[in-house]
């Protein structure tokens, strides 16, 4: 630290030592193992590198190899199915839910609240264990259900492999529905009773009260939402990975491959291609910041200025 | 299919009529339906793993399968200790969790109460700074930051999963939105005129203040932290460190393992956390929804 004799740059520096050194933490870490990997990153995908031998420069042709690679196209279009998919459930079927909720006709809501929140506190281990086990093939609960109607039992997890996706939609949506849920119905509360009561008496039904107020009132809350399940979506991982066994590949005919997996795949966990690794891992990054602010844009050009979510 | 089609579009056909024609009753009953089908379809996957840590594996693979409680619970308990040290992987977990929501805790507090209150030059600047941060995804760095723990020797270290993320950018964000509103600056100066250091008036005047963001936040990190998976994976190689989801990917990905055994494990892995959440829930879910809800 600055000693407080020198007048000018060093002295307020110094006079404000105890705010610098309360904030310095987060600059500190945040430039050495964000700042500085981020970068490093960026470099390396232009390189070919092992991680032991020299490395080469080889401009673009991680880029290249990567849109020319069918496997990342396949990873890709797995990620974008299932995330898609699964919003339908968790943007719908939380609306819904939180809109029961917060009528006054329904009691012990903060009892199905907590019910519908528990899978957001349990491990994605071993929620996906379990769901293995009732998506099973000869003796899974899901198939004896459907066995009850007279269904044969369908091979969710092995057969041409196109299947795990459904495995893997409904636990991504069933891990997610309860906290949108909470959410909106936070958002929901906090809309006045006046609005409801007068497109009440303007006899307006549910389903006007739910596209006409209330989604254009929560619309910020919405968008808050989406973008984090989006980024959860391109960070789909452990239960695709647990679900196919721990298979870097994605199981049978790469059903299951997510772009995380195909990521990790080439480096650091199956391979040593860090450079390619950290040019798919660019091209994702770039992918989430687009949706984000594409995101953004579709909600602000209807929106108020004023009314913007509390971002973070 | 057809069936269950047909079911399905009957049931949705009779919510309608119930709940656009119906007395209030029928309303009623038409919403509790619906809340207590989905809460079923929520609860259905933990009462199924408790029921099948007490079965035997052949009873698990049963058709039709067996949804009572069965009485191989002690059988399951010795084999599952056999194969593995759960409460090993138990400590672990407790390890990192504890030691990175403490860290994250610190440091954010003070972050936080730093921009809240003082005024510094370069302040809002630096404030920018930190917003911008949250916008760039981690991903970006991801293989550089690997390259970085095993340089370092971070690799088999605990350290590599606390370290790194303990000041992050959303918790000082809150806990500044929190001081903000919470602290009044009349205590500061009562206890800088007492002649308290900045220090103790931190950790003696302030922190009491912090209390219930100390709370939201750190369930919010400590949820995380607990059931956090895709960096130990990379980090944690060797069994003795594994944290309790390594340990469960590992019984599970080794073939050998009795299933009772792996559900049994599932279930002490998920049982401790999930009953402070039902005890707490109200705090939970305020904590794990923090960033979208203006407090």
């Amino acid at each position: 630290m600055a000693q407080p004799k020198k007048k000018g740059f060093l002295s307020t520096l110094y006079q404000n030592r105890v705010a610098y050194v309360y904030i310095a933490p987060f600059y500190i870490l945040f430039l050495v193992f964000n700042l500085f990997p981020m970068v490093a990153g960026f470099l390396l995908s232009f390189f070919r590198w092992d991680g032991l031998s020299d490395m080469h420069f080889t401009g673009l042709q991680n880029y290249v190899n990567l849109f020319n690679d069918p496997l990342f196209w396949k990873a890709l279009w797995n990620t974008l199915f299932i995330g898609i998919i699964a919003h339908i459930p968790i943007l719908l079927g939380g609306l819904i839910l939180a809109y029961i909720l917060n009528s006054k006709l329904v009691k012990f809501n903060n009892l199905f609240k907590t019910i519908y929140f528990m899978p957001m506190v349990t491990s994605a281990v071993a929620i996906t264990i379990i769901f293995s086990n009732l998506f099973g093939y000869n003796y899974g609960l899901l198939n004896w259900f459907l066995s009850l109607f007279g269904e044969a039992p369908i091979n969710w997890l092995g057969g041409d492999g196109s299947l795990i996706k459904v495995a893997v939609i409904v636990m991504f949506a069933w891990k997610w529905i309860g906290w949108n849920m909470v959410i909106y119905l936070a958002g929901m509360q906090g809309i006045s009773n006046d609005i409801y009561e007068a497109a009440e008496i303007d006899g307006a039904t549910h389903v006007d009260v739910i596209f006409r107020i209330m989604i254009p009132l929560l619309k910020p809350i919405i968008l808050f939402t989406l973008i984090q399940s989006t980024i959860g979506m391109f960070n789909l991982f452990t239960e695709p990975f647990v679900l196919t066994g721990s298979s870097w590949t994605g199981g049978t005919n790469n059903g299951a491959l997510t772009l995380m997996i195909y990521l990790l795949n080439k480096a650091p966990q199956g391979g040593t291609l860090y450079g390619y690794a950290s040019a798919v891992a660019y091209v994702i990054t770039i992918m989430i910041i687009l949706i984000s602010t594409l995101l953004n844009k579709v909600t602000e050009e209807r929106e108020p200025k004023q009314r913007k979510a509390v971002r973070a | 299919m057809t069936t269950l089609i047909l079911i399905l579009a009957g049931y949705i056909a009779l919510l309608f009529l119930f709940s656009h024609f119906g007395k209030t009753v029928g309303k009623k009953i038409a919403l509790y339906s619906v809340l207590i089908l989905v809460a079923l379809v929520m609860l259905l996957p933990f009462y199924m793993m408790f029921v099948m840590s007490t079965l035997k594996t052949n009873e698990i693979y049963s058709f039709p399968p067996i949804l009572t409680f069965g009485s191989n619970l002690g059988a399951n308990w010795e084999k599952m200790n056999k194969s593995v040290d759960l409460l090993k992987a138990f400590g672990n977990s407790c390890l990192v969790t504890f030691s990175y929501v403490f860290l994250s805790l610190l440091f954010c507090s003070m972050g936080g109460y730093a921009f809240s209150i003082y005024d510094f030059p370069g302040k809002n600047t630096l404030f920018a700074i930190l917003l911008a941060t949250m916008m760039v995804p981690a991903t970006a760095g991801m293989i550089p930051w690997f390259l970085m723990m095993s340089k370092i020797g971070w690799i088999n270290d605990f350290k590599a999963l606390i370290i790194p993320g303990c000041a992050n950018a959303f918790g000082i964000f809150w806990m500044r939105q929190y001081c903000k509103n919470n602290v009044p600056k009349a205590l500061m100066e009562a206890a800088r005129i007492d002649g308290c250091s900045e220090w103790t008036i931190f950790f003696r005047v302030i922190a009491p203040v912090l209390l219930p963001a100390y709370a939201s936040l750190g369930i919010m990190n400590f949820v995380n932290q607990w059931n956090e998976f895709t960096q130990s994976l990379l980090i944690l190689k060797r069994q003795k460190f594994f944290t309790l989801p390594l340990l469960l990917r590992s019984m599970v990905s080794d073939r050998g393992n009795d299933y009772g055994a792996i559900m049994l494990a599932s279930t002490c892995a998920v049982l401790p956390l999930l009953i402070v959440f039902l005890v707490f829930s109200k705090y939970f879910m305020s904590g794990l929804t923090a960033g979208a809800i203006k407090e």
